[in-house]
Protein backbone atom coordinates (compact mmCIF):
# COMPACT_ATOMS: atom_id res chain seq x y z
CA UNK A 1 0.00 0.00 0.00
CA UNK A 2 2.83 2.38 0.86
CA UNK A 3 4.79 1.76 -2.31
CA UNK A 4 6.05 5.09 -3.63
CA UNK A 5 6.04 5.45 -7.38
CA UNK A 6 8.61 7.81 -8.88
CA UNK A 7 6.49 10.93 -9.33
CA UNK A 8 8.66 13.09 -11.55
CA UNK A 9 11.97 12.10 -13.04
CA UNK A 10 13.60 15.55 -12.94
CA UNK A 11 16.44 15.46 -10.41
CA UNK A 12 16.34 18.13 -7.74
CA UNK A 13 12.57 18.68 -7.91
CA UNK A 14 11.50 15.55 -6.10
CA UNK A 15 12.55 13.82 -2.93
CA UNK A 16 14.78 10.74 -2.59
CA UNK A 17 12.74 7.51 -2.43
CA UNK A 18 13.34 6.87 1.33
CA UNK A 19 12.04 10.38 2.15
CA UNK A 20 9.01 9.85 -0.05
CA UNK A 21 8.32 6.51 1.60
CA UNK A 22 8.69 8.03 5.08
CA UNK A 23 6.31 10.89 4.28
CA UNK A 24 3.71 8.60 2.68
CA UNK A 25 4.04 6.20 5.62
CA UNK A 26 3.52 8.96 8.18
CA UNK A 27 0.49 10.25 6.26
CA UNK A 28 -1.09 6.78 5.99
CA UNK A 29 -0.47 5.98 9.68
CA UNK A 30 -1.86 9.36 10.83
CA UNK A 31 -5.03 9.06 8.72
CA UNK A 32 -5.49 5.40 9.69
CA UNK A 33 -5.23 6.13 13.41
CA UNK A 34 -7.41 9.25 13.36
CA UNK A 35 -9.96 8.50 10.60
CA UNK A 36 -10.11 4.83 9.61
CA UNK A 37 -9.87 3.36 13.12
CA UNK A 38 -12.81 5.36 14.61
CA UNK A 39 -14.89 4.61 11.52
CA UNK A 40 -14.12 0.88 11.61
CA UNK A 41 -14.77 0.75 15.36
CA UNK A 42 -18.32 2.09 14.96
CA UNK A 43 -19.29 -0.83 12.72
CA UNK A 44 -17.22 -3.37 14.70
CA UNK A 45 -19.06 -2.56 17.95
CA UNK A 46 -22.48 -2.19 16.28
CA UNK A 47 -22.17 -5.64 14.67
CA UNK A 48 -20.07 -7.13 17.49
CA UNK A 49 -22.89 -9.33 18.82
CA UNK A 50 -24.24 -10.34 15.46
CA UNK A 51 -26.63 -8.99 12.91
CA UNK A 52 -29.71 -9.99 14.95
CA UNK A 53 -28.59 -7.87 17.92
CA UNK A 54 -27.80 -5.04 15.53
CA UNK A 55 -31.28 -5.12 14.01
CA UNK A 56 -32.94 -5.51 17.41
CA UNK A 57 -31.48 -2.10 18.34
CA UNK A 58 -33.93 -0.49 15.96
CA UNK A 59 -37.01 -1.97 17.66
CA UNK A 60 -36.57 0.24 20.73
CA UNK A 61 -39.53 2.68 20.64
CA UNK A 62 -37.38 5.57 21.92
CA UNK A 63 -34.88 4.94 19.13
CA UNK A 64 -37.66 4.84 16.53
CA UNK A 65 -39.09 8.12 17.78
CA UNK A 66 -35.56 9.65 17.81
CA UNK A 67 -35.09 8.65 14.17
CA UNK A 68 -38.50 10.15 13.34
CA UNK A 69 -37.68 13.43 15.12
CA UNK A 70 -34.31 13.69 13.34
CA UNK A 71 -36.04 13.22 9.98
CA UNK A 72 -38.64 15.89 10.87
CA UNK A 73 -35.99 18.41 11.97
CA UNK A 74 -33.93 17.84 8.81
CA UNK A 75 -37.05 17.96 6.60
CA UNK A 76 -37.76 21.48 7.86
CA UNK A 77 -34.23 22.83 8.34
CA UNK A 78 -32.76 21.71 5.01
CA UNK A 79 -35.43 23.22 2.69
CA UNK A 80 -35.43 26.44 4.74
CA UNK A 81 -31.66 26.76 4.32
CA UNK A 82 -31.82 25.82 0.63
CA UNK A 83 -34.21 28.75 -0.02
CA UNK A 84 -32.01 31.00 2.12
CA UNK A 85 -28.81 29.75 0.48
CA UNK A 86 -30.08 30.39 -3.04
CA UNK A 87 -31.35 33.87 -2.11
CA UNK A 88 -28.11 34.78 -0.33
CA UNK A 89 -25.89 33.44 -3.13
CA UNK A 90 -27.95 35.35 -5.72
CA UNK A 91 -27.82 38.63 -3.78
CA UNK A 92 -24.14 38.36 -2.86
CA UNK A 93 -22.84 36.55 -5.96
CA UNK A 94 -24.62 38.54 -8.67
CA UNK A 95 -24.51 42.10 -7.29
CA UNK A 96 -21.99 44.62 -6.00
CA UNK A 97 -23.31 46.63 -3.07
CA UNK A 98 -22.30 48.50 0.07
CA UNK A 99 -21.74 46.22 3.05
CA UNK A 100 -21.25 43.05 0.99
CA UNK A 101 -18.16 41.84 2.85
CA UNK A 102 -19.89 42.45 6.19
CA UNK A 103 -22.81 40.31 5.02
CA UNK A 104 -20.41 37.51 3.99
CA UNK A 105 -18.84 37.61 7.47
CA UNK A 106 -22.29 37.45 9.10
CA UNK A 107 -23.10 34.47 6.89
CA UNK A 108 -20.11 32.59 8.35
CA UNK A 109 -21.03 33.47 11.92
CA UNK A 110 -22.86 30.19 12.72
CA UNK A 111 -19.66 28.27 11.83
CA UNK A 112 -17.64 30.08 14.47
CA UNK A 113 -20.08 29.98 17.38
CA UNK A 114 -20.06 27.08 19.83
CA UNK A 115 -23.19 24.93 19.34
CA UNK A 116 -23.79 25.13 23.08
CA UNK A 117 -23.97 28.93 22.88
CA UNK A 118 -26.46 28.60 20.00
CA UNK A 119 -28.72 26.48 22.20
CA UNK A 120 -28.32 28.93 25.08
CA UNK A 121 -29.37 31.93 22.96
CA UNK A 122 -32.67 30.22 22.13
CA UNK A 123 -33.23 29.25 25.78
CA UNK A 124 -32.68 32.91 26.76
CA UNK A 125 -35.17 34.05 24.14
CA UNK A 126 -37.90 31.40 24.31
CA UNK A 127 -37.34 29.62 27.66
CA UNK A 128 -39.67 30.00 30.64
CA UNK A 129 -37.26 32.58 32.16
CA UNK A 130 -36.54 34.09 28.75
CA UNK A 131 -37.47 37.39 27.11
CA UNK A 132 -40.50 35.96 25.30
CA UNK A 133 -41.16 33.23 27.90
CA UNK A 134 -44.16 34.77 29.74
CA UNK A 135 -45.93 35.60 26.46
CA UNK A 136 -45.32 32.11 25.06
CA UNK A 137 -46.53 30.46 28.27
CA UNK A 138 -49.68 32.62 28.26
CA UNK A 139 -50.44 31.51 24.70
CA UNK A 140 -49.50 27.88 25.40
CA UNK A 141 -46.72 27.86 22.78
CA UNK A 142 -43.83 25.51 23.58
CA UNK A 143 -40.53 26.09 21.85
CA UNK A 144 -37.85 25.11 24.35
CA UNK A 145 -37.88 21.43 25.45
CA UNK A 146 -40.11 20.84 22.42
CA UNK A 147 -39.80 20.20 18.70
CA UNK A 148 -39.82 23.87 17.49
CA UNK A 149 -36.71 24.62 19.55
CA UNK A 150 -34.92 21.60 18.09
CA UNK A 151 -35.84 22.70 14.57
CA UNK A 152 -34.70 26.30 15.23
CA UNK A 153 -31.37 25.18 16.69
CA UNK A 154 -30.85 22.86 13.73
CA UNK A 155 -31.59 25.70 11.28
CA UNK A 156 -29.12 28.02 13.08
CA UNK A 157 -26.16 25.63 12.89
CA UNK A 158 -26.82 24.75 9.23
CA UNK A 159 -27.54 28.28 7.92
CA UNK A 160 -24.30 28.76 5.92
CA UNK A 161 -23.92 25.35 4.21
CA UNK A 162 -25.91 25.81 0.98
CA UNK A 163 -24.98 29.48 0.57
CA UNK A 164 -21.28 28.67 1.12
CA UNK A 165 -21.27 26.05 -1.67
CA UNK A 166 -23.21 28.22 -4.17
CA UNK A 167 -21.61 31.59 -3.52
CA UNK A 168 -18.10 31.08 -4.97
CA UNK A 169 -19.50 29.33 -8.04
CA UNK A 170 -22.17 31.95 -8.74
CA UNK A 171 -19.65 34.75 -8.29
CA UNK A 172 -17.06 33.03 -10.52
CA UNK A 173 -19.54 32.41 -13.34
CA UNK A 174 -20.34 36.12 -13.62
CA UNK A 175 -23.52 37.60 -15.06
CA UNK A 176 -22.91 37.24 -18.82
CA UNK A 177 -25.21 34.26 -19.40
CA UNK A 178 -28.00 35.74 -17.27
CA UNK A 179 -27.70 39.08 -19.04
CA UNK A 180 -27.93 37.32 -22.42
CA UNK A 181 -31.06 35.45 -21.34
CA UNK A 182 -32.68 38.64 -20.05
CA UNK A 183 -31.80 40.51 -23.24
CA UNK A 184 -33.44 37.71 -25.25
CA UNK A 185 -36.67 38.29 -23.33
CA UNK A 186 -36.57 35.74 -20.49
CA UNK A 187 -38.00 36.95 -17.20
CA UNK A 188 -36.16 36.70 -13.87
CA UNK A 189 -37.55 33.28 -12.88
CA UNK A 190 -36.93 31.78 -16.32
CA UNK A 191 -33.37 33.09 -16.22
CA UNK A 192 -32.81 31.57 -12.79
CA UNK A 193 -34.39 28.19 -13.58
CA UNK A 194 -33.01 27.74 -17.12
CA UNK A 195 -29.60 29.44 -16.89
CA UNK A 196 -28.32 29.85 -13.34
CA UNK A 197 -29.67 26.67 -11.73
CA UNK A 198 -28.24 24.23 -14.34
CA UNK A 199 -24.84 25.89 -13.88
CA UNK A 200 -24.79 25.41 -10.12
CA UNK A 201 -26.80 22.19 -9.74
CA UNK A 202 -23.88 20.02 -8.59
CA UNK A 203 -22.73 22.56 -6.01
CA UNK A 204 -26.34 22.89 -4.86
CA UNK A 205 -26.63 19.12 -4.49
CA UNK A 206 -23.46 18.98 -2.42
CA UNK A 207 -24.62 21.91 -0.28
CA UNK A 208 -27.91 20.12 0.38
CA UNK A 209 -26.19 16.85 1.29
CA UNK A 210 -23.71 18.59 3.61
CA UNK A 211 -26.49 20.65 5.21
CA UNK A 212 -28.52 17.48 5.71
CA UNK A 213 -25.62 15.57 7.27
CA UNK A 214 -25.01 18.38 9.75
CA UNK A 215 -28.75 18.81 10.44
CA UNK A 216 -29.17 15.12 11.28
CA UNK A 217 -25.96 15.01 13.30
CA UNK A 218 -26.18 18.22 15.33
CA UNK A 219 -25.60 17.53 19.00
CA UNK A 220 -24.56 20.46 21.20
CA UNK A 221 -27.17 23.03 20.15
CA UNK A 222 -29.98 20.49 20.15
CA UNK A 223 -28.86 19.00 23.49
CA UNK A 224 -29.34 22.37 25.21
CA UNK A 225 -32.86 23.08 23.86
CA UNK A 226 -34.17 19.51 23.90
CA UNK A 227 -34.51 18.86 27.63
CA UNK A 228 -33.88 15.15 26.94
CA UNK A 229 -37.51 13.98 27.18
CA UNK A 230 -37.16 10.34 26.12
CA UNK A 231 -39.35 9.32 23.22
CA UNK A 232 -40.36 12.96 22.66
CA UNK A 233 -37.47 15.39 22.27
CA UNK A 234 -34.46 13.12 21.73
CA UNK A 235 -32.95 13.20 18.25
CA UNK A 236 -30.67 10.42 16.97
CA UNK A 237 -27.44 11.95 18.37
CA UNK A 238 -29.13 12.56 21.73
CA UNK A 239 -30.47 8.99 21.76
CA UNK A 240 -26.90 7.78 21.08
CA UNK A 241 -25.77 9.68 24.17
CA UNK A 242 -28.60 8.22 26.29
CA UNK A 243 -27.87 4.64 25.16
CA UNK A 244 -24.11 5.07 25.56
CA UNK A 245 -24.46 6.46 29.08
CA UNK A 246 -26.72 3.46 29.88
CA UNK A 247 -23.85 1.17 28.80
CA UNK A 248 -26.03 -0.13 25.94
CA UNK A 249 -23.08 -0.10 23.56
CA UNK A 250 -24.49 -2.23 20.73
CA UNK A 251 -27.69 -0.12 20.36
CA UNK A 252 -25.70 3.11 20.76
CA UNK A 253 -23.26 2.17 18.02
CA UNK A 254 -26.07 0.74 15.88
CA UNK A 255 -27.75 4.17 15.80
CA UNK A 256 -24.30 5.73 15.33
CA UNK A 257 -23.67 3.42 12.36
CA UNK A 258 -26.69 4.90 10.54
CA UNK A 259 -25.22 8.39 10.94
CA UNK A 260 -21.77 7.10 9.94
CA UNK A 261 -23.29 5.62 6.75
CA UNK A 262 -24.88 9.01 6.10
CA UNK A 263 -21.47 10.63 6.55
CA UNK A 264 -19.86 8.16 4.12
CA UNK A 265 -22.63 8.79 1.58
CA UNK A 266 -21.94 12.52 1.98
CA UNK A 267 -18.25 11.97 1.21
CA UNK A 268 -19.09 9.87 -1.87
CA UNK A 269 -21.43 12.59 -3.18
CA UNK A 270 -18.69 15.16 -2.56
CA UNK A 271 -16.17 13.18 -4.62
CA UNK A 272 -18.70 12.72 -7.45
CA UNK A 273 -19.60 16.42 -7.41
CA UNK A 274 -15.95 17.47 -7.48
CA UNK A 275 -15.36 15.17 -10.42
CA UNK A 276 -18.40 16.59 -12.26
CA UNK A 277 -17.37 20.19 -11.56
CA UNK A 278 -13.81 19.47 -12.74
CA UNK A 279 -15.21 17.96 -15.95
CA UNK A 280 -17.45 20.98 -16.57
CA UNK A 281 -14.57 23.42 -16.05
CA UNK A 282 -12.40 21.33 -18.43
CA UNK A 283 -15.00 21.72 -21.18
CA UNK A 284 -15.53 25.44 -20.53
CA UNK A 285 -12.29 26.81 -19.13
CA UNK B 1 -37.26 50.28 0.77
CA UNK B 2 -36.39 48.56 -2.50
CA UNK B 3 -35.57 51.86 -4.20
CA UNK B 4 -33.28 52.90 -1.35
CA UNK B 5 -31.53 49.50 -1.45
CA UNK B 6 -30.96 49.88 -5.15
CA UNK B 7 -29.15 53.18 -4.68
CA UNK B 8 -26.45 51.41 -2.63
CA UNK B 9 -25.42 49.03 -5.41
CA UNK B 10 -23.74 49.11 -8.79
CA UNK B 11 -26.40 49.24 -11.58
CA UNK B 12 -27.22 45.90 -13.22
CA UNK B 13 -30.03 44.51 -15.37
CA UNK B 14 -30.15 41.29 -13.28
CA UNK B 15 -33.46 41.28 -11.37
CA UNK B 16 -34.28 40.21 -7.82
CA UNK B 17 -31.75 42.23 -5.84
CA UNK B 18 -34.26 43.75 -3.41
CA UNK B 19 -36.12 40.48 -2.92
CA UNK B 20 -33.08 38.24 -2.34
CA UNK B 21 -31.08 40.70 -0.24
CA UNK B 22 -34.15 41.60 1.81
CA UNK B 23 -34.91 37.94 2.46
CA UNK B 24 -31.26 37.17 3.28
CA UNK B 25 -31.07 39.96 5.86
CA UNK B 26 -34.49 39.15 7.36
CA UNK B 27 -33.65 35.43 7.70
CA UNK B 28 -30.18 36.05 9.18
CA UNK B 29 -31.68 38.55 11.62
CA UNK B 30 -34.47 36.25 12.82
CA UNK B 31 -32.42 33.06 13.08
CA UNK B 32 -28.95 34.34 14.03
CA UNK B 33 -28.60 38.03 14.91
CA UNK B 34 -31.61 38.70 17.15
CA UNK B 35 -31.11 35.56 19.28
CA UNK B 36 -27.40 36.38 19.63
CA UNK B 37 -28.12 39.96 20.68
CA UNK B 38 -30.55 38.60 23.29
CA UNK B 39 -27.54 36.93 24.93
CA UNK B 40 -25.72 40.25 25.19
CA UNK B 41 -28.85 42.01 26.52
CA UNK B 42 -29.27 39.29 29.15
CA UNK B 43 -25.61 39.54 30.19
CA UNK B 44 -25.78 43.35 30.40
CA UNK B 45 -28.43 43.03 33.13
CA UNK B 46 -25.78 41.60 35.46
CA UNK B 47 -23.65 44.68 35.94
CA UNK B 48 -19.89 44.69 35.37
CA UNK B 49 -18.88 43.52 38.88
CA UNK B 50 -21.12 40.47 38.96
CA UNK B 51 -20.18 39.66 35.34
CA UNK B 52 -16.45 39.89 36.06
CA UNK B 53 -16.85 37.77 39.18
CA UNK B 54 -18.68 34.97 37.31
CA UNK B 55 -16.34 34.82 34.32
CA UNK B 56 -13.16 34.78 36.43
CA UNK B 57 -13.99 32.08 38.99
CA UNK B 58 -11.17 29.52 39.26
CA UNK B 59 -13.44 26.88 37.68
CA UNK B 60 -14.17 29.11 34.67
CA UNK B 61 -10.48 30.04 34.32
CA UNK B 62 -9.50 26.36 34.40
CA UNK B 63 -12.05 25.62 31.66
CA UNK B 64 -10.69 28.41 29.43
CA UNK B 65 -7.20 27.06 29.98
CA UNK B 66 -8.25 23.57 28.89
CA UNK B 67 -10.43 24.68 25.96
CA UNK B 68 -7.83 27.04 24.56
CA UNK B 69 -4.77 24.93 25.45
CA UNK B 70 -6.16 21.69 24.01
CA UNK B 71 -7.47 23.51 20.90
CA UNK B 72 -4.03 25.05 20.42
CA UNK B 73 -2.27 21.68 20.71
CA UNK B 74 -4.81 19.98 18.42
CA UNK B 75 -4.47 22.75 15.83
CA UNK B 76 -0.68 22.58 16.15
CA UNK B 77 -0.70 18.82 15.49
CA UNK B 78 -2.84 19.49 12.43
CA UNK B 79 -0.59 22.36 11.32
CA UNK B 80 2.34 19.94 11.07
CA UNK B 81 0.62 16.70 10.06
CA UNK B 82 -2.05 18.42 7.92
CA UNK B 83 0.66 20.12 5.85
CA UNK B 84 2.38 16.75 5.49
CA UNK B 85 -0.88 15.05 4.45
CA UNK B 86 -1.60 17.81 1.89
CA UNK B 87 1.93 17.43 0.51
CA UNK B 88 1.67 13.65 0.19
CA UNK B 89 -1.81 13.80 -1.40
CA UNK B 90 -0.75 16.43 -3.97
CA UNK B 91 2.78 15.27 -4.85
CA UNK B 92 2.85 11.46 -4.60
CA UNK B 93 0.95 8.55 -6.12
CA UNK B 94 0.18 5.44 -4.08
CA UNK B 95 -2.52 2.80 -3.78
CA UNK B 96 -5.54 3.97 -1.80
CA UNK B 97 -4.70 7.66 -2.21
CA UNK B 98 -8.10 8.64 -3.63
CA UNK B 99 -9.93 6.96 -0.74
CA UNK B 100 -7.72 8.61 1.90
CA UNK B 101 -8.20 11.95 0.17
CA UNK B 102 -12.01 11.61 0.36
CA UNK B 103 -11.84 10.43 3.98
CA UNK B 104 -10.06 13.62 5.07
CA UNK B 105 -13.48 15.33 5.18
CA UNK B 106 -14.91 12.67 7.53
CA UNK B 107 -14.71 14.92 10.64
CA UNK B 108 -16.90 17.47 8.79
CA UNK B 109 -19.50 14.86 7.89
CA UNK B 110 -19.53 12.58 10.94
CA UNK B 111 -21.80 13.79 13.78
CA UNK B 112 -19.74 14.93 16.74
CA UNK B 113 -21.52 12.61 19.19
CA UNK B 114 -20.68 9.63 16.97
CA UNK B 115 -17.04 10.73 16.81
CA UNK B 116 -17.10 11.20 20.58
CA UNK B 117 -18.27 7.69 21.49
CA UNK B 118 -16.02 6.12 18.83
CA UNK B 119 -12.87 7.90 20.06
CA UNK B 120 -13.74 7.17 23.70
CA UNK B 121 -14.21 3.46 22.99
CA UNK B 122 -10.93 3.37 21.02
CA UNK B 123 -8.91 4.99 23.81
CA UNK B 124 -10.73 3.56 26.84
CA UNK B 125 -8.46 1.30 28.97
CA UNK B 126 -9.94 -1.79 27.26
CA UNK B 127 -10.04 -0.26 23.76
CA UNK B 128 -8.09 -1.02 20.57
CA UNK B 129 -5.61 1.79 21.26
CA UNK B 130 -6.25 2.31 24.97
CA UNK B 131 -5.07 -1.16 26.00
CA UNK B 132 -1.60 -1.08 24.40
CA UNK B 133 -1.16 2.56 25.45
CA UNK B 134 -2.07 1.68 29.05
CA UNK B 135 0.75 -0.90 29.19
CA UNK B 136 3.07 1.97 28.22
CA UNK B 137 1.57 4.05 31.02
CA UNK B 138 -0.18 6.47 28.66
CA UNK B 139 -3.80 7.24 29.51
CA UNK B 140 -5.86 9.08 26.92
CA UNK B 141 -9.54 8.57 27.72
CA UNK B 142 -10.87 10.72 30.57
CA UNK B 143 -7.71 12.88 30.67
CA UNK B 144 -6.68 16.18 29.11
CA UNK B 145 -4.78 14.23 26.46
CA UNK B 146 -8.15 12.80 25.39
CA UNK B 147 -9.45 16.32 24.81
CA UNK B 148 -6.43 17.02 22.58
CA UNK B 149 -7.05 13.78 20.63
CA UNK B 150 -10.73 14.67 20.05
CA UNK B 151 -9.85 18.20 18.93
CA UNK B 152 -7.12 16.88 16.62
CA UNK B 153 -9.77 14.69 14.98
CA UNK B 154 -12.26 17.57 14.68
CA UNK B 155 -9.67 19.96 13.20
CA UNK B 156 -8.07 17.45 10.82
CA UNK B 157 -9.66 18.63 7.54
CA UNK B 158 -8.92 22.34 7.95
CA UNK B 159 -5.16 22.55 7.31
CA UNK B 160 -5.24 19.81 4.65
CA UNK B 161 -8.01 21.53 2.72
CA UNK B 162 -6.48 25.03 2.92
CA UNK B 163 -2.95 23.90 1.92
CA UNK B 164 -3.94 21.41 -0.82
CA UNK B 165 -5.17 23.94 -3.47
CA UNK B 166 -2.13 26.19 -2.90
CA UNK B 167 0.25 23.27 -3.42
CA UNK B 168 -1.65 22.22 -6.57
CA UNK B 169 -1.33 25.74 -8.03
CA UNK B 170 2.31 26.11 -7.06
CA UNK B 171 4.44 26.58 -10.14
CA UNK B 172 6.86 23.67 -10.68
CA UNK B 173 9.22 26.04 -12.52
CA UNK B 174 10.02 27.84 -9.27
CA UNK B 175 11.34 24.60 -7.81
CA UNK B 176 13.22 23.76 -10.99
CA UNK B 177 14.78 27.21 -10.96
CA UNK B 178 15.81 26.75 -7.32
CA UNK B 179 17.28 23.32 -8.11
CA UNK B 180 19.17 24.55 -11.17
CA UNK B 181 20.61 27.39 -9.07
CA UNK B 182 22.09 24.72 -6.81
CA UNK B 183 19.57 24.54 -3.97
CA UNK B 184 19.18 21.19 -2.26
CA UNK B 185 15.70 19.72 -1.95
CA UNK B 186 15.40 20.75 1.70
CA UNK B 187 16.58 24.28 0.88
CA UNK B 188 14.02 24.52 -1.93
CA UNK B 189 11.30 23.43 0.47
CA UNK B 190 12.34 25.81 3.24
CA UNK B 191 12.97 28.85 1.02
CA UNK B 192 10.54 28.41 -1.91
CA UNK B 193 7.70 26.03 -1.13
CA UNK B 194 7.16 26.64 2.57
CA UNK B 195 6.82 30.46 2.30
CA UNK B 196 4.17 29.93 -0.40
CA UNK B 197 2.04 27.54 1.65
CA UNK B 198 2.62 29.09 5.09
CA UNK B 199 -0.28 31.62 4.98
CA UNK B 200 -2.71 28.87 3.93
CA UNK B 201 -1.42 26.53 6.65
CA UNK B 202 -1.77 29.31 9.23
CA UNK B 203 -5.35 29.97 8.06
CA UNK B 204 -6.12 26.27 8.47
CA UNK B 205 -4.52 26.33 11.93
CA UNK B 206 -6.73 29.28 12.93
CA UNK B 207 -9.88 27.61 11.58
CA UNK B 208 -9.08 24.38 13.44
CA UNK B 209 -8.32 26.32 16.63
CA UNK B 210 -11.57 28.33 16.44
CA UNK B 211 -13.59 25.18 15.80
CA UNK B 212 -11.89 23.39 18.70
CA UNK B 213 -12.62 26.10 21.26
CA UNK B 214 -16.38 25.78 20.75
CA UNK B 215 -16.46 22.01 20.21
CA UNK B 216 -18.74 20.03 22.52
CA UNK B 217 -20.07 16.69 21.22
CA UNK B 218 -16.81 14.94 20.39
CA UNK B 219 -15.09 16.08 23.60
CA UNK B 220 -17.57 15.43 26.42
CA UNK B 221 -17.47 11.65 26.09
CA UNK B 222 -13.68 11.32 26.16
CA UNK B 223 -12.91 14.17 28.58
CA UNK B 224 -14.08 12.73 31.89
CA UNK B 225 -15.58 16.15 32.72
CA UNK B 226 -13.96 16.74 36.12
CA UNK B 227 -14.32 20.40 37.19
CA UNK B 228 -10.93 22.19 37.32
CA UNK B 229 -9.22 19.38 35.38
CA UNK B 230 -11.04 18.04 32.34
CA UNK B 231 -14.03 20.38 32.02
CA UNK B 232 -14.18 22.36 28.75
CA UNK B 233 -15.88 25.77 28.65
CA UNK B 234 -18.93 24.69 26.57
CA UNK B 235 -19.58 21.93 29.14
CA UNK B 236 -19.39 24.48 31.96
CA UNK B 237 -22.14 26.46 30.20
CA UNK B 238 -24.31 23.34 29.96
CA UNK B 239 -23.67 22.48 33.61
CA UNK B 240 -24.69 25.98 34.71
CA UNK B 241 -27.86 25.75 32.59
CA UNK B 242 -28.74 22.41 34.18
CA UNK B 243 -28.36 24.07 37.58
CA UNK B 244 -30.75 26.84 36.37
CA UNK B 245 -27.88 29.34 36.73
CA UNK B 246 -28.92 31.21 33.56
CA UNK B 247 -26.91 34.34 34.42
CA UNK B 248 -23.71 32.39 34.94
CA UNK B 249 -24.20 30.43 31.73
CA UNK B 250 -24.91 33.65 29.81
CA UNK B 251 -21.85 35.45 31.17
CA UNK B 252 -19.51 32.64 30.13
CA UNK B 253 -21.30 32.36 26.76
CA UNK B 254 -20.65 36.08 26.18
CA UNK B 255 -16.93 35.53 26.83
CA UNK B 256 -16.96 32.73 24.24
CA UNK B 257 -18.98 34.83 21.76
CA UNK B 258 -16.60 37.77 22.01
CA UNK B 259 -13.63 35.44 21.49
CA UNK B 260 -15.44 33.85 18.50
CA UNK B 261 -15.90 37.30 16.92
CA UNK B 262 -12.24 38.15 17.51
CA UNK B 263 -11.14 34.85 15.96
CA UNK B 264 -13.50 35.35 12.99
CA UNK B 265 -11.96 38.78 12.33
CA UNK B 266 -8.47 37.32 12.66
CA UNK B 267 -9.30 34.49 10.25
CA UNK B 268 -10.75 36.94 7.72
CA UNK B 269 -7.54 39.00 7.92
CA UNK B 270 -5.46 35.81 7.49
CA UNK B 271 -7.49 34.74 4.46
CA UNK B 272 -6.98 38.16 2.84
CA UNK B 273 -3.23 37.93 3.52
CA UNK B 274 -3.15 34.36 2.21
CA UNK B 275 -5.06 35.47 -0.92
CA UNK B 276 -2.61 38.33 -1.54
CA UNK B 277 0.34 36.00 -1.08
CA UNK B 278 -1.12 33.50 -3.55
CA UNK B 279 -1.80 36.28 -6.03
CA UNK B 280 1.77 37.57 -5.59
CA UNK B 281 3.26 34.09 -6.07
CA UNK B 282 1.11 33.58 -9.18
CA UNK B 283 2.22 36.96 -10.56
CA UNK B 284 5.88 36.17 -9.93
CA UNK B 285 5.60 32.77 -11.56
Amino acid sequence: MVKALPARALPGVTEPAPVRGLLIGTCVVFLTVFLLAPLALIFAVALGQGVAAYLRSFTNPDTISAIRLTLIAAAIAVPANVVFGIAAAWAIGKFEFVGKSLLISLLDLPFSISPVVVGLTYVLLFGAQGALGPWLTAHDVHIIFAIPGIVLATIFVTVPFVARELLPLMAAQGNDEEEAALTLGANGWQTFLRVTLPNVKWALLYGVILCNARAMGEFGAVAVVSGHIRGLTDTMPLQIEVLYNDYQFVPAFAVASLLALLALATLVVKSVVEWKVAKVSEVTP
Amino acid sequence: MLASLSRLRRPSIIPGFGLTLGFTILYLSLIVLIPLSATFVEASKMGPHAFWHVVTTPRAMASYGLSFGASFLGALANFVLGTLVAWVLVRYEFAGKRILDSLVDLPFALPTAVAGIALTTLYAPSGWFGKPLATLGVHVAFTRLGVVVALTFIGLPFVVRTVQPVLEDLDKELEEAAASLGAGRWQTFARVIYPAIFPAALTGFALAFARGVGEYGSVIFIAGNMPMRTEITPLLIVTKLEEYDYRGATAIAVVMLVLSFVMLLGINALQRWSGHREAAVAADG
